[in-house]
Formats: C-alpha cells, sequence, structure tokens
C-alpha cells in the first residue's frame, strides 16, 4: 500500500523508515555512486531530510519499504534551486503550487509496478492538494522508468552525456496520465484513493450534525 | 461570482500597505468578496507566541486566547509541522475536548466549514491562512475547488507581507526576477502568446509556464495578466 508521511511522523513506522533510508543508500551510493552520504548505519540522508519533507512509501505486504520519494514545497528550501539551479536558466522555481519531488529509490528487488504506484501517489498529491506541477532531478535510469510507466516529465534542463547525463523534469497532472499509472501500477484509482484519504483524513460522521 | 478586477485591487492594497491595519482590511475584503463568514490570518511561533488578524468576532478571540486553545484546537494540531492545505473536515476532531471547541467555536459565529493553508516561513515560523464558511459539504467542496489554489497564493502573500513588520525576523530572499523571467514577462506584455514566447526564448512551453508561475509567485499575483500589471507599475519590466 502507499503510505503519505511526514518525516515528524516516520519514527512511527520504523522498519518502513529504515528501509527507505537503507535502500537509499543502496541505490544512490552503491549502484549509481552518487556522492551523498551514507551513516555508520548504511543509510542515507540529506540536508532535505532534515526539513520535515512530505515521502510517499510503498509499503509491501510484509510491511518492508519497496519505494518512496520526497517532497518539498518550492517556496522553501529545495535541491532544484540550491544544487541545480544551473540548469533551470537562472531562475529560481517558487511557488507554492509546485513542489518538488526528490530521492526517488525504488527497493533492489522492487517490481517496475512500485515506480508506479509511487507516481499514482504523486498524482493524487497533486489532486488533492491542489498542486500543479512537481519539479525533480533525475539520471537516466529514471528516464527509463518514468517512460515505461507512462509519466514522462518534460525536461527542463540537462547537464552530462549518456549514463551520467542528470536533468530536471517537470510533471503535471492529467487525469489520462494517472489512469496510464493505475493501470501500470495494478491498483484501482478508487484504492489509491482510499490510501490517500486514510493518511489525510476522511472527515468523521461527527462533521455533519451540527452543533446547537 | 467573484470579480477578478475586485480580488487583484484587495492583494493591491495588501501588497502597498505599511501598516498591520492593513492586513485587517484585507482580511474584511476578501471576505466580502467571497461572501463566506471569515477569514483569519494566524501566525503561531514554535515558542508559543501568536499574531492574527481576520474577521473571527473579539469575543471569540478573548475567549480561544484565554483558554489556549493553541493546545487542542486540531486545526492548529493538524496543520502545524505539515504543508499541505488542509480540509477541516479531513482533521481529527474525535476526542471529546476536540468536539467541545468546535461546538463552542460554532457558539461564537464561526462557521462548520474551514481551509487552512500552512504556511512555513523562515527560521521555523509558521502560519496559517483560513477561509470559514457555514455550508453543506458540497457547496464547500465547490468552493475549494474553485478558490483553493487562489486562497493558497493569498496565504502566502499575507504571511510575507506580515514577516515585513517582524524587525527581529530574517526577511525573505528579495523578490526579483531573474532575468529570464523579467524577458518571458516582457514579451507577455508585448501581446505575444505563450508559443510565440517560449519560440522567442528557446525553451519549451512547460519551462516557459514554470517562470511564469514563479514570477506570478514572487510578484503577489494571481493570473498572468495581474503579474504583468505588476512587473510594469515596479519597473521590473519596460514595453
Amino acid at each position: 500500500m502507499l503510505r503519505y508521511l511526514y518525516g515528524h511522523d516516520l519514527h512511527l513506522y520504523p522498519t518502513l523508515a529504515t528501509g527507505m533510508f537503507t535502500d537509499r543508500a543502496d541505490q544512490f551510493a552503491a549502484r549509481l555512486g552518487w556522492e551523498v552520504h551514507v551513516d555508520a548505519n548504511g543509510e542515507e540522508r540529506d540536508q532535505y531530510d532534515a526539513l520535515d519533507p512530505l515521502y510517499v512509501i510503498w509499503e509491501r505486504p510484509d510491511g518492508r519499504h519497496g519505494g518512496s520519494m520526497r517532497f518539498l514545497p518550492t517556496t522553501g528550501s529545495v535541491m532544484v534551486n540550491e544544487v541545480f539551479g544551473h540548469l533551470t536558466g537562472g531562475a529560481p522555481i517558487q511557488s507554492p503550487l509546485i513542489w518538488e519531488c526528490t530521492r526517488f529509490c525504488l527497493a533492489r528487488d522492487a517490481g517496475p509496478h512500485v515506480a508506479a504506484a509511487l507516481m499514482l501517489g504523486g498524482g493524487e498529491i497533486m489532486r488533492g492538494f491542489g498542486i500543479r506541477h512537481f519539479t525533480g532531478v533525475f539520471d537516466r535510469r529514471m528516464e527509463r522508468i518514468y517512460r515505461a510507466i507512462g509519466s514522462w516529465p518534460e525536461i527542463l534542463g540537462s547537464e552530462g552525456d549518456g549514463r551520467d547525463r542528470i536533468s530536471i523534469g517537470l510533471w503535471d497532472f492529467t487525469a489520462e496520465a494517472q489512469a496510464r499509472v493505475a493501470a501500470r501500477a495494478g491498483i484501482s484509482p478508487d484504492l489509491s484513493r482510499l490510501w490517500f484519504q486514510r493518511a489525510f483524513g476522511t472527515g468523521p460522521a461527527i462533521w455533519h450534525k451540527r452543533s446547537a | 461570482m467573484v470579480k477578478r478586477a475586485r480580488l487583484e485591487n484587495i492583494l493591491e492594497d495588501l501588497d502597498s500597505t505599511t501598516k498591520l491595519e492593513g492586513l485587517q482590511s484585507a482580511t474584511v475584503a476578501l471576505r466580502d468578496l467571497y461572501q463566506i463568514h471569515h477569514i483569519v490570518y494566524h501566525w503561531v511561533d514554535s515558542a508559543g507566541d501568536q499574531y492574527g488578524c481576520g474577521t473571527y468576532s473579539d469575543a471569540w478571540r478573548q475567549r480561544y486566547l484565554e483558554q489556549n486553545y493553541l493546545r487542542i484546537d486540531p486545526v492548529i494540531q493538524g496543520c502545524y509541522q505539515r504543508f499541505h492545505p488542509v480540509d477541516w473536515k479531513r482533521l481529527d476532531w474525535s476526542s471529546k475536548a476536540a468536539r467541545a471547541f468546535l461546538s463552542e467555536a460554532i457558539a461564537y459565529g464561526v462557521g462548520n466549514q474551514g481551509y487552512s493553508v500552512p504556511i512555513r516561513g523562515p527560521n521555523g515560523q509558521f502560519a496559517l491562512f483560513t477561509s470559514n464558511h457555514d455550508c453543506d459539504d458540497a457547496y464547500w467542496n465547490q468552493f475549494i475547488e474553485t478558490h483553493g489554489r487562489d486562497l493558497i497564493l493569498i496565504g502566502h502573500y499575507f504571511n510575507r507581507k506580515a514577516l515585513e513588520f517582524e524587525p527581529v525576523r530574517q526577511p525573505e530572499p528579495a523578490q526579483s526576477l531573474s532575468p529570464r523571467e523579467v524577458d518571458a514577462m516582457t514579451l507577455i506584455a508585448l501581446g505575444y502568446n505563450r508559443a510565440q514566447v517560449a519560440n522567442s526564448l528557446s525553451i519549451s512551453e512547460h519551462t516557459l509556464r514554470v517562470y511564469i508561475e514563479s514570477a506570478r509567485f514572487k510578484l503577489g499575483a494571481l493570473n498572468t495578466t495581474h503579474a504583468v500589471a505588476r512587473a510594469m507599475s515596479r519597473g521590473l519590466i519596460v514595453v
């Protein structure tokens, strides 16, 4: 299932959180060779994890981490402006209606449906919170994955060649794209909506009783 | 029907005010424009300091402070440390204290529906911008669907203004436009359509949309026309 967790709530799901940070170390340090910081426990964290971001996490049936990504609004500190600002033409991206999505991570044995499920969660956030765009940094390998799950971003800027290419992408929300990733993920849109509502509340019955 | 021109006037006044009262009168004007019960801006410090303005009655404000309702208000609890907009229906009102708080709030003239935008400012600053009304769910869902994005932007513009009045706060970085944003806004002001602007700047229309979206936010505007007008009146672009 998809979980939507702010950083300050991660401690409630220790297995999931540990799995996310160790799978990130495995993906970004071990497999991709990025210069990221991995601590003594084998967990990868950066300064943006300290900003209490919103994580979307795929939880496998046995409770383990299957994949995840991280959101922050571009009104505050974000990687696209602070680290990769030169790739967007020198204009900082800044709007409460544009959120940054980073650290898109898949566990080593996660199937392609997990990537699609995560994008499905991204679509729920856009629709649920009125967000117009996501922006994010991604590498060559993710290009293939985004293509495969039918959620291809507009490229705002790139640097490097071949395997080393890093790009900044922009996603917007369309009902068609959402239906496409739902089909790839093998998750019904209703179920996806249910997970989102479970995370952010469905509205208890008490509300409908007007108090005198 | 919310008149865009009136909305832009209200935001102009908010932007140019040099007094705290300007924030207050903007809440009243917005409430009247949207024809809802209340608009409230509420600053909550990590130290527990509060500052607010809005259209709640003085009696309710007094009561809220006296009872230190900050502790149990589900809206504060549900928005603090977060950054997604919150429909009050989705909050947890199940505790006895929360239910008692709600019925008391309603007795003081607070509507049963709310939409609160949490805002994370610099250095741990936090604020809430709330729209409140008394109506059924269908009406409120439609209201948020129609005005939610504007309210998110307006909430941030309130907070930006409120930060100006706090000398101890580190000011937000200057809201100047980048050269690319100036180019984009200038061409739009000259009457180019988006495809032509994108073509002239050798960027995709998507990239252009991001430039416009960011420029709009920096200029405190709600749409592109408004943003262009503001950029011109501030002398940021010349056509």
